[in-house]
């Protein structure tokens, strides 16, 4: 163990799930309009997969993107290994490659272009009002 | 503020071989394709590393965005 807990336990989350998003919001209320985009396509494959928010603390994301050297948010791993962001698994979708990358058999009925997904919740601000 | 000009000739320099087409409609979200023989043998990850750290000091500054598609001849 390092001594920065929220870089392990991120590596630890990359390492244990086969197939993990770090994601803003949550697949059920993406806060992003990217990361809307890249659990559609993951959902259009029928891919299960494991989600994390990084919106709840600036330091998840710090950690992530010095642990995989990638800039920007979402991010998408698949057996430890960093696929890409939205402009990367957008093109593996269209072109199939995703699927088989995933190992898996895209649905019949999943589009061919990369499903736009759902409108992105407004950044989640919690507002404690004390002014009364 | 680099123009798309600036942003395809300083891919160009920085990876031999490389063919920029790059377009911005305000010279802060820039979208960019590449194509190099240098992405060769790459994941994706990695030829979007090697466009992406050209503008290593400048990405979330005065570039706001890079849309990165890459390609092998």
């Amino acid at each position: 163990m390092s001594d920065n807990p929220i870089r392990d336990a991120i590596a630890e989350a990359i390492s244990s799930n086969d197939v993990i998003l770090f994601m803003k919001g949550s697949p059920d209320a993406p806060a992003c309009g990217f990361s809307a985009r890249t659990v559609a396509m993951l959902e259009a494959l029928e891919t299960p997969f494991a989600a994390v928010d990084i919106l709840p603390d600036p330091r998840i994301r710090q950690e992530l993107s010095a642990l995989s050297q990638w800039p920007t948010i979402p991010q998408l791993f698949h057996r430890g290994e960093l696929i890409g962001g939205c402009d990367i698994v957008s093109e593996m979708y269209e072109s199939g490659e995703l699927a088989q990358t995933l190992g898996v058999q895209p649905p019949a009925d999943a589009p061919e272009d990369a499903p736009a997904g759902a409108d992105p919740a407004p950044a989640p601000l919690g507002i404690e009002n004390r002014l009364n | 503020m680099p123009s798309a000009d600036d942003v395809k000739t300083r891919i160009e320099a920085a990876i031999p071989g490389a063919q920029a087409a790059v377009q911005s409609a305000d010279e802060v979200h820039f979208s960019a394709t590449v194509r190099a023989t240098a992405f060769d043998g790459l994941s994706r990850v990695q030829q979007h590393r090697l466009v992406m750290d050209v503008f290593s000091d400048e990405l979330g500054g005065s570039i706001h965005a890079l849309a990165l598609k890459t390609e092998v001849p």
